[in-house]
C-alpha cells in the first residue's frame, strides 16, 4: 500500500513540476517519420526561443478529420497545423489561414518554385513546406538484373509490367510491383490518378463533368488491376504508403512506385533489409508523361483564429529553415533531412553525395505540373493527383473505394467505374458544378 | 402525497439533464438535416427541405450498410453466445488452475477496440508477415488475404473475440447458481449430460442470455473503431455499416446536412430495433 | 481423475487460445523490429529488449495520457453515479405507467452513432470552451454511459425488498437519508460493478475522446492513434504502445472480475 502511495505521490509531483511557465503553442501533425524526428528535436527550438511546444501526433486520416473539423468550426484547438498542398489553396482562399511573413534570413526565394507556388495564392504564402515530394519508381537493382532486364530512366507502364512479371516469376516470396490500393483520396486515390493521367485521363472535363466513364480511365484501371492482381502482394487492396514501405523494407517487393520521400527510408540501413540494393527511376508514362508523377508537400500553417501568431511563426520559421536541415544532418546524417523543399539543399555537395536519390527526387518534383495544363487534355482544376476543390476528397474517397473493390476482385472494373461515375456525378450536381 | 412527489422531483434533475443531452444535440441534428450545410462552406446554410434525406436514402450505399449492420450484429451475437455458453460450461467444471484460466479467458473484454483491431490486423491477419499466414504455410497452404477476400468475416472474428468473454463472464456467474439438487435429481431419473444441459441449465441461462443480447446489441449497432482501423469500410462497401456510412458523410465528405439526415434515420431505425428487441426478450428481463 | 485431466486440458487450451492475441502482443513488444517479423515466428527464442518502450516513451509522454485516462474514466463514472442513483431509485421503488417507456427510450439513445451528433456537440463545446478539457470529456462520457448505468442500477435496485425502505421511511428518514444510508449500502455490490463496467467502457471509448481532445485532456486512445498506421517496421513499437494502453484497465478488470459480474447479471445470481 505504501509503495502505491509513494508511486502516486511521485507521479503527481512529476505532473505539477511540468506545468509550463513560458508561452506554449500546440502543433498538430501526422505520424510520418520526418515529423516524429522534428518532435524529437523540439528541445532545440525551446532552448533557442523559450517557447514550449505541445504535440498532437496522429495518423493522417484522423489528423485530417480533426484539423478540418476544428478549422471549419473555428474551434481554435491548434496554433500550427500540418496540412498538404490540397488543403492550402482551398483554405487559404477562404481566409482560414494566416499569411506567413518571415524575416529575410528565412530566404523564401530558396523554396522550390513548384512547391512554393502550390502553397501560395496571388503570390502570398499561406503555408511553409516541411517536406516536399513527387512520385517515382524505387526498385531492386539486384532483382531487375537477375531477371536480365534493365529499368529505363523513364519507363513506360508496359515496360514496368514486363519487369514486374519477370521478378515475380523468378523469385519466391517476392512480388514484382507493390502499389497503393488502400481506399482514400490521399492513398490509393492519389496513385490511381497518376496512372489515369498517364493514360491520358483527367478527373473532370472543362465543364466539370466527371470522367470516370471515359476510355482512358477504363484502360488505366484495367491495367492497374491486372498488374496488381498478378504481380502485386496479397492484400494489395488494403496497402497504403506505410504498408508498402514495410513490405519493401522487408525485401518482399521488386519495385514500389510511391512518394520520393520514401527513398531515404528504403536506403536507411537501420530500417531496411535491402538498403544497399535500391535504385530509382522516374514514374512511368503511358500515352503521355503529363501528370504521371504527383506533387505534394506536407506544410505548416497557422489557422486564422490563432492568438499566438508570433510564436507560431517563429516555430514554422525554425522547422522549415535551412538551419533545421543542418540540425538534422548533424544528428542523423544528410540522407535523413526532410527533402524536397529548398533549392540550396540540391546544390549542397555533401547532400548530393550522401543521398543517392537526390537528383531523381529533384527531377521528379520539377517535372510535376499541377496547373490547368498538367494533363493531356486541359483540366479545370489545380493539382496533379487531386483536384483542389472542397468536394474532391469525398468524391475521390468513394471512387477509390470502388476501385479497391475491383482490385479485390469483388466487382469488375467496368462496374466499379460505372459506380464511380454515378457517385461523382451525383456529388458534382449536388455541389452545383453541373446541372 | 410525499411518496409520489419526492421521487418525481428526485428523478427530474437527471431526466432533465439526460433530456437536454439528448434533445439539444438531437434537435440541432434534426435542424441541420434540413439544411444544405457543408463544413467546407460554413457560411452557406440554406433550407433544402427533405433533399438531404433523399440523398441519404437513395444512395446505393444505404441499403448495403443496413444489411452489413444486420449481418455484423447478428453474427457476433450468435458467435459470442454459442462460444460463450461453451466456455462457461467448460470453465465451470472443476479443473486445475481454474481461477487463472478464467482470468485469461475474459481478458479480451477489457482491451480497447482500437488496440484489438490493430493487433489482429498487423500481427495476425497480415497476409505477408502475420501469424495466420505462417500457420497456413505449415500446412502447405497459401496465405488468406483476410481484409480483401473475407473482409466481413475478419471483422466478425475480431468483434466476436472481444465480446465472447463478456458472454462467458455473465453465463459463468449464472451457471454457478444452477440448482445442484435439481441437476442431481434429473440425472437420477436417467437423463444424460446433454439432456441435463438442455432441460435444466439452458432454461436457467435464458435470462442472462437475454441480458447479453440486449447489451451487446446496443454496442454492436454502433461498431466503428474496428472497421475504421482495418478496412475503412471496404473493399468497396463490403464492411460499411450504418455508423461508418454516417461517419463518411460527416468526416470524409464534411457534409453535415446529409450526415445529420443519416443520423436521424439511424435513430429512427434504432428505436424500431429497440422496440422489437424489448418485445422479443423483454419477458426475460422482468 | 482421468476426466478431470481431460477437462483441464481443454479448458486451458481454450483459455490460452482466447488469451493468445494479448500474450502475443506482449511478447512482440519485447522484440526488436527485425525479430518481430521473423518467419517462422519467434516464440521465446529471442533476446528480450526494452528498447520499444523507450522509443514509445520518448515519442509521447505515456504518464500524461494515462493520467488523463484515469481522470476521465473515474470522473465520468462518479458523475454518472451521482446522476443515475436517484433516477434508478425512483424508477425502481416508485414506478409509474411511464417508467417502462422511459427506460426503453433511455436505452435507445445509446444506439445512435455518435458521429451523427458530433458537429452539434463540437459547436456547443466550442462555445462553452470545453474543447480539450478534462471536464468536457468527463461530461460527455458520463452521458454516453448514463443509459447503461441507469439500466443496471434499476435492475439491481429492483432486487431490494421495498419493505426495508418503507420501514426507514416510516421512521422519518428523509429521501436523501433513505438513499444514502440505506439503499447505497444495501446495493453496494451492484453500484460497484456498475461503476467498474463504466470505467472500463470509458477507458476504451475512442470516438469522443479522439474528436474532442487533443493535448491537455487527451487519454490513451489518442496515444495509440499516433501508432495506428505503420512506419516501416513498426510491429514491436505498436505492441509496446498497445500493451501500455491496455495494461492498467486489464489489471483493474482482473482484480475486480467478481465484483464486475455480480451486478451485470442484474441480481439474477445470488
Amino acid at each position: 500500500m505504501n509503495i502505491i502511495r509513494t508511486a502516486i505521490a511521485s507521479i503527481i509531483t512529476l505532473f505539477v513540476s511540468t506545468i509550463a511557465i513560458a508561452e506554449t503553442i500546440k502543433v498538430a501533425t501526422v505520424n510520418n517519420g520526418d515529423m516524429i524526428r522534428m518532435q524529437g528535436l523540439t528541445n532545440e527550438f525551446t532552448s533557442k526561443t523559450g517557447i514550449n511546444v505541445e504535440w498532437v501526433t496522429l495518423e493522417e486520416n484522423v489528423l485530417r478529420q480533426k484539423v478540418t473539423t476544428d478549422i471549419t468550426t473555428k474551434g481554435g484547438q491548434f496554433d500550427v497545423l500540418t496540412i498538404g498542398t490540397y488543403e492550402v489553396p482551398i483554405w487559404g482562399g477562404k481566409g482560414w489561414l494566416n499569411e506567413l511573413n518571415f524575416s529575410a534570413s528565412y530566404d523564401v526565394d530558396d523554396l522550390l518554385p513548384a512547391i512554393r507556388s502550390g502553397l501560395s495564392i496571388d503570390g502570398k504564402l499561406y503555408a511553409a513546406p516541411f517536406y516536399g515530394e513527387s512520385s517515382m519508381i524505387m526498385y531492386r537493382k539486384d532483382l531487375v538484373a537477375k531477371a536480365g532486364m534493365t529499368m529505363p530512366q523513364r519507363p513506360t507502364w508496359g515496360e514496368v509490367y514486363d519487369i514486374a512479371k519477370a521478378i515475380t516469376e523468378g523469385n519466391d516470396g517476392v512480388y514484382g510491383a507493390c502499389l497503393r490500393g488502400k481506399p482514400g483520396w490521399g492513398e490509393g486515390g492519389a496513385f490511381i490518378t497518376t496512372v489515369a493521367n498517364a493514360f491520358g485521363g483527367r478527373w473532370f472535363d472543362e465543364n466539370w463533368n466527371p470522367q470516370m466513364d471515359s476510355p482512358e480511365w477504363n484502360a488505366a484501371v484495367s491495367f492497374y488491376v491486372d498488374l496488381l492482381q498478378n504481380y502485386g502482394p496479397p492484400g494489395a487492396s488494403s496497402n497504403g504508403f506505410n504498408e508498402n514501405l514495410a513490405l519493401m523494407n522487408e525485401g518482399k517487393c521488386g519495385m514500389w512506385i510511391d512518394a520520393t520521400v520514401a527513398a531515404s527510408f528504403v536506403t536507411n540501413p537501420d530500417q531496411s533489409k535491402v538498403h544497399d540494393k535500391m535504385a530509382f527511376a522516374q514514374a512511368p508514362c503511358a500515352v503521355t508523361c503529363k501528370g504521371s508523377n504527383w506533387l505534394w508537400a506536407w506544410s505548416l500553417a497557422i489557422p486564422g483564429g490563432s492568438k499566438k501568431v508570433d510564436a507560431a511563426t517563429k516555430f514554422i520559421d525554425w522547422a522549415t529553415s535551412k538551419d533545421y536541415l543542418e540540425l538534422v544532418a548533424s544528428k542523423e546524417g544528410w540522407a535523413n533531412v526532410p527533402p524536397g523543399t529548398r533549392t540550396s539543399l540540391y546544390q549542397n555537395p555533401t547532400y548530393l553525395s550522401e543521398a543517392p536519390f537526390a537528383e531523381m527526387t529533384l527531377n521528379a518534383i520539377n517535372t510535376a505540373d499541377p496547373s490547368f495544363n498538367g494533363t493531356l487534355k486541359k483540366k479545370p482544376y489545380m493539382g496533379v493527383q487531386f483536384a483542389a476543390i472542397p468536394e474532391f476528397q469525398g468524391i475521390a474517397t468513394s471512387v477509390s473505394q470502388q476501385i479497391s473493390s475491383a482490385l479485390a476482385g469483388k466487382i469488375t472494373v467496368e462496374k466499379a467505374l460505372k459506380n464511380a461515375q454515378k457517385i461523382a456525378a451525383k456529388e458534382m450536381k449536388k455541389a452545383g458544378y453541373t446541372k | 402525497m410525499r411518496s409520489n412527489l419526492v421521487p418525481k422531483l428526485t428523478s427530474y434533475p437527471t431526466i432533465t439533464l439526460l433530456f437536454i443531452w439528448m434533445a439539444v444535440p438531437l434537435g440541432m441534428t434534426i435542424y441541420f438535416s434540413f439544411l444544405r450545410y457543408s463544413l467546407m462552406y460554413p457560411d452557406v446554410r440554406e433550407f433544402t427541405g427533405l433533399l438531404n434525406y433523399e440523398y441519404f436514402l437513395t444512395d446505393f450505399a444505404f441499403l448495403e450498410a443496413l444489411w452489413n449492420t444486420f449481418v455484423l450484429v447478428f453474427s457476433v451475437l450468435i458467435f459470442s453466445i454459442l462460444f460463450g455458453t461453451g466456455f462457461a460450461v467448460l470453465l465451470n467444471q472443476n479443473f486445475f488452475g481454474r481461477g487463472l484460466a478464467r482470468v485469461l479467458a475474459i481478458a479480451p473484454f477489457f482491451i480497447m477496440p482500437t488496440v484489438s483491431a490493430l493487433i489482429w490486423k498487423n500481427l495476425f491477419m497480415n497476409p505477408v508477415s502475420g501469424l495466420f499466414a505462417w500457420l497456413l504455410s505449415l500446412f502447405g497452404l497459401g496465405p488468406i488475404d483476410w481484409f480483401t477476400h473475407v473482409p466481413m468475416i475478419s471483422i466478425i472474428i475480431i468483434v466476436s473475440w472481444q465480446w465472447t468473454p463478456f458472454a462467458t463472464l455473465i453465463l459463468l456467474t449464472s451457471l454457478q447458481s444452477v440448482d445442484k439438487d435439481q441437476l442431481e435429481a434429473v440425472k437420477l431419473d436417467g437423463a444424460n449430460n446433454f439432456q441435463a444441459f438442455r432441460y435444466v441449465i439452458l432454461p436457467h441461462l435464458s435470462r442472462p442470455i437475454a441480458i447479453i443480447i440486449l447489451i451487446e446489441t446496443i454496442f454492436l449497432l454502433t461498431i466503428f473503431a474496428e472497421i475504421f482501423v482495418t478496412t475503412t469500410g471496404g473493399p468497396g462497401l463490403a464492411t460499411t455499416n450504418l455508423a461508418f456510412l454516417v461517419f463518411t458523410e460527416a468526416l470524409l465528405k464534411f457534409d453535415i446536412g446529409i450526415a445529420s439526415a443519416g443520423g436521424v434515420v439511424v435513430v429512427i431505425l434504432a428505436n424500431i430495433a429497440a422496440f422489437f428487441l424489448v418485445k422479443m426478450i423483454g419477458k426475460n428481463l422482468q | 481423475m482421468k476426466k478431470k485431466i481431460i477437462i483441464t486440458f481443454f479448458a486451458w487450451l481454450f483459455s490460452l487460445l482466447i488469451f493468445f492475441p494479448i500474450l502475443w502482443m506482449i511478447i512482440t513488444s519485447f522484440k526488436t523490429e527485425i525479430d518481430a517479423v521473423a518467419i517462422p515466428p519467434l516464440f521465446f527464442s529471442f533476446e528480450p529488449t526494452l528498447e520499444n518502450y523507450g522509443i514509445v516513451q520518448e515519442r509521447s509522454n505515456y504518464l500524461k495520457f494515462a493520467q488523463n485516462s484515469v481522470i476521465i474514466s473515474f470522473g465520468s463514472s462518479i458523475l454518472g453515479l451521482v446522476l443515475s442513483i436517484p433516477i434508478a431509485w425512483s424508477m425502481a421503488f416508485h414506478p409509474t405507467k411511464r417508467t417502462k417507456g422511459t427506460l426503453l427510450w433511455i436505452l435507445s439513445t445509446k444506439m445512435m452513432p455518435p458521429v451523427g451528433v458530433l458537429i452539434p456537440i463540437y459547436l456547443i463545446f466550442r462555445d462553452f470552451s470545453l474543447l480539450d478539457t478534462q471536464l468536457g470529456i468527463v461530461i460527455v462520457l458520463c452521458f454516453v454511459n448514463l443509459p447503461i448505468m441507469i439500466w443496471l442500477l434499476y435492475s439491481y435496485f429492483k432486487e431490494i425488498p421495498n419493505e426495508i425502505l418503507e420501514a426507514v421511511r416510516i421512521d422519518g428518514a428523509s429521501t436523501l437519508q433513505e438513499i444514502l444510508y440505506v439503499l447505497v449500502p444495501l446495493s453496494l455490490p451492484g453500484i460497484a460493478s456498475t461503476s467498474l463496467l463504466c470505467i472500463v467502457l470509458a477507458w476504451n471509448e475512442a470516438f469522443w475522446t479522439l474528436n474532442l481532445t487533443s493535448i491537455d485532456a487527451a487519454p490513451l486512445t489518442t496515444f495509440i492513434a499516433s501508432y495506428s498506421s505503420p512506419e516501416g517496421l513498426f510491429y514491436a513499437k505498436l505492441s509496446a504502445a498497445s500493451t501500455l494502453s491496455v495494461l492498467p484497465v486489464l489489471f483493474l478488470g482482473w482484480f475486480t472480475q467478481k465484483q464486475l459480474v455480480r451486478g451485470l447479471t442484474f441480481g439474477a445470481v445470488k
